[in-house]
């Protein structure tokens, strides 16, 4: 992982004393809400329905355990007992006192974090593929470019006051966990024929009200003009990038509306003038980085480990569990698993103060001391021995944290919704909550097999339905809760925008109407069928059929 | 309104003039139309001149004539409309420019370290509390990640020159 020095510490420890400052200017009325909410926003400080609500960044998803034990600790001391892991693979307290952030930020400070640019229109946390570093299909760990650019970005003087904010993404698989295509800027590793590493580099994507899938503007960028040419991206952005419609300000408007030819060409221009300034990465610092996200010490094992084969044929619950929670390794010998934060009936993505004390015990015992944060609201251990499985699964079953629904139906991302954003025209986890409880049968959830269920509470999308194969979104139709439902949406390398399949559904029928597609895609799919696959053989108009027939 | 220039309360030299105004004596800004409009007239006046651009005027649109200019002011429509930051970097960095780079408009203490850093040296503000925050707010973060325009050494050059531990 990576480790502060001098000068990140020093960064952190004076923007805590900026912010404190800041606050006490706002108590002392010195600041008026309006003047002070720019300030609290760049640092992650929202003023939600009840409360105010603090974002802390989680950069790229990696959390060593003392950093899990710390957020156990504020959860305790400064909120009520827990806290809510998000898409973006941050986490949010929900009930934080205005006088006592300064004093969670400093907290955060001891242990490396912080939660600058967590809002705001600037240049949010960069995220990852959870699996970095473990996963076996990875060119190289994107996490040592999600540092470089993390420190880039942080406090950028030009990019602080973008049109709107501005999320970026970078994985190094080809198989697609971090969603690079639905973000302002995606990077994915790229080797080209000589056999160097680089990034292919798509802009534009992003979901909110205008779902757009991102276009690849350059084929193949050599690693030491990263930021040279992020830099370049960013400056067109800023200067052309509409800024009289907040609806309109994100760069994929801007990309569509100039086209990707056009955009890419001032792109060019700009980047011709900086790739050779004092931006270019020398390469010893990407090996400085590097150096940091080395492997652990792994043990040479053997990858078949008979005593885990033992357990998962004796003891069916582990066997499922491991089906759907454990990821192969690059290591022979090791295992990837996945902690879900998806338990029948419970809002996804929240994990009490107790929980995160225990996955931080888990990590120190089992997985070289590192956690990781999914964009799926989930945690993941990346370094397990197979040999440990079964008694990682064991402790995780005492917390309440054995849930083998990774990637089942019931693994569904939810935004926070009516019951704490003020955005909302719907409840999000209510519906999330009411659907895990419809299909809380497990084998039946095993048999529906890999299904992404997503909820937004209002067209800004924060829940991604978008992208899900079932997606809902909350609409307000006369002062009531309806959902309107799309189908076929995905993430990963094979990004598609659902469509909507057609009216929408109240708060007491959504349910019925998503048993509704999921039986009638039981029905209809070949052997072995994904959900996925089958949408995309025979469309909407099955479903269609069976959602609306009685209508 | 108050001046800060080189962190202190500064005499304002310069008149800025709208389209309306009657040309004066002495160092004047005028907007990119009048510029436009009046180049040859306001050239033979043999004065200092500036020029005034809107957040939607880049100053490429003037930079063939910068060596003309011993002052370019950049508006702040909002704090919030942060297009002259990048114009600021232009200037300084692209065009090479040396004269007055002066903030206008939406200017706030918590954007001075900002400003100065993209090549700002000369701030238009509301009131004189700004001008005695000026000191903290652009020394309060004392690390920089990025090159910018002003002379903080970034990190990373800093980390290359230390010594070997």
């Amino acid at each position: 992982m990576y480790r502060y020095d001098e000068f990140d510490h020093t960064l952190v420890t004076e923007r805590v004393h900026q912010f404190r400052d800041q606050v006490e200017r706002r108590l002392s009325g010195e600041l008026t809400e309006d003047q002070f909410k720019p300030l609290r926003l760049m640092n992650g400080l929202y003023l939600q329905l009840h409360a105010y609500m603090l974002r802390v960044a989680v950069p790229y998803g990696t959390l060593s355990s003392t950093q899990m034990r710390k957020l156990a600790y504020i959860a305790r001391r400064y909120d009520k007992g827990y806290g809510h892991f998000t898409t973006r693979q941050n986490i949010q307290f929900n009930w934080p006192k205005l006088e006592e952030t300064p004093d969670i930020l400093a907290e955060l400070a001891e242990v490396e974090m912080h939660a600058i640019q967590t809002s705001g229109n600037c240049i949010r946390n960069t995220t990852s593929d959870q699996f970095a570093g473990a996963a076996a299909d990875e060119i190289e760990d994107p996490r040592v470019y999600c540092e470089i650019i993390r420190q880039w970005s942080t406090l950028h003087p030009e990019f602080t006051f973008l049109p709107r904010k501005f999320k970026i993404a970078v994985t190094g698989a080809d198989h697609d966990r971090a969603a690079v295509r639905v973000h302002d800027i995606g990077l994915q590793m790229r080797r080209n024929e000589a056999g160097e590493v680089g990034f292919e580099v798509i802009v534009g994507g992003g979901l909110g009200r205008t779902p757009v899938i991102g276009q690849t503007i350059r084929e193949f960028l050599p690693k030491q003009h990263l930021l040279s040419y992020l830099e370049a991206i960013l400056r067109v952005y800023n200067q052309l990038g509409r800024r009289d419609n907040l609806y309109k300000a994100r760069i994929k408007i801007l990309v569509r509306s100039e086209g990707i030819e056009n955009f890419a060409r001032l792109v060019e221009e700009e980047w011709s003038h900086i790739k050779d300034s004092a931006l270019q990465l020398p390469e010893d610092e990407i090996t400085r980085i590097e150096t940091y996200f080395a492997p652990p010490r792994y043990e040479r094992l053997e990858d078949t480990v008979r005593e885990f084969e033992v357990k998962r044929f004796e003891d069916r619950d582990f066997a499922s569990w491991v089906r759907t929670n454990v990821t192969a390794h690059k290591e022979p010998g090791y295992a990837v698993a996945t902690i879900s934060l998806k338990p029948t009936g419970k809002p996804p993505g929240d994990a009490s103060a107790w929980q995160m004390d225990a996955v931080a015990d888990l990590a120190e015992s089992y997985s070289f001391s590192e956690i990781r944060v999914t964009h799926e609201q989930n945690l993941v251990l990346p370094n397990v021995r197979k040999a440990d499985l079964y008694a990682l699964w064991q402790s995780l079953r005492d917390v309440e944290l054995a849930t083998p629904n990774a990637g089942l139906l019931s693994d569904m991302i939810a935004c926070p919704g009516l019951d704490y954003c003020n955005l909302a025209n719907a409840r999000s986890i209510p519906v999330a909550q009411r659907i895990s409880e419809r299909f809380s049968d497990l084998e039946r959830q095993h048999d529906i097999g890999s299904l992404k269920i997503k909820i937004s509470g209002c067209i800004n999308a924060c829940g991604h339905h978008h992208v899900g194969h079932i997606g809902l979104l909350g609409v307000d139709k006369k002062g009531e809760e309806f959902y309107q439902i799309t189908l076929g949406g995905s993430a990963d390398e094979n990004t598609a925008i659902g469509k909507i399949v057609g009216p929408a559904f109240s708060y007491d029928d959504v349910v019925d109407a998503v048993e509704k597609i999921v039986d009638t895609y039981l029905n209809i799919r070949s052997e072995d069928e994904e959900f996925s696959d089958t949408f995309r053989r025979v469309g909407l108009t099955p479903f269609k059929e069976t959602l609306y027939a009685a209508h | 309104m108050p001046l800060i220039k080189e962190g202190v309360l500064a005499e304002d030299s310069w008149q800025s003039l709208a389209d309306e105004d009657e040309l004066r004596e002495g160092p004047i800004v005028v907007t990119l139309e009048r510029w436009q409009s009046e180049r040859d007239s306001l050239l033979a006046r043999n004065t200092p001149l500036g020029v005034r651009l809107r957040s939607d005027q880049s100053p490429a649109l003037v930079a063939e004539d910068l060596e003309r200019f011993g002052l370019v002011a950049l508006e702040f429509p909002k704090f919030n409309d942060g297009r002259a930051y990048s114009y600021a970097r232009l200037l300084r960095d692209r065009y090479g420019f040396k004269g007055e780079v002066r903030a206008v408009g939406g200017v706030f203490r918590d954007q001075f370290l900002l400003m100065q850093r993209c090549g700002f040296d000369a701030f238009e503000v509301a009131d004189k509390a700004a001008v005695e925050a000026w000191e903290k707010a652009i020394s309060e973060i004392s690390v920089t990640y990025q090159p910018g325009a002003d002379a903080r050494r970034p990190a990373l050059a800093l980390r290359r020159n230390r010594p070997a531990a």
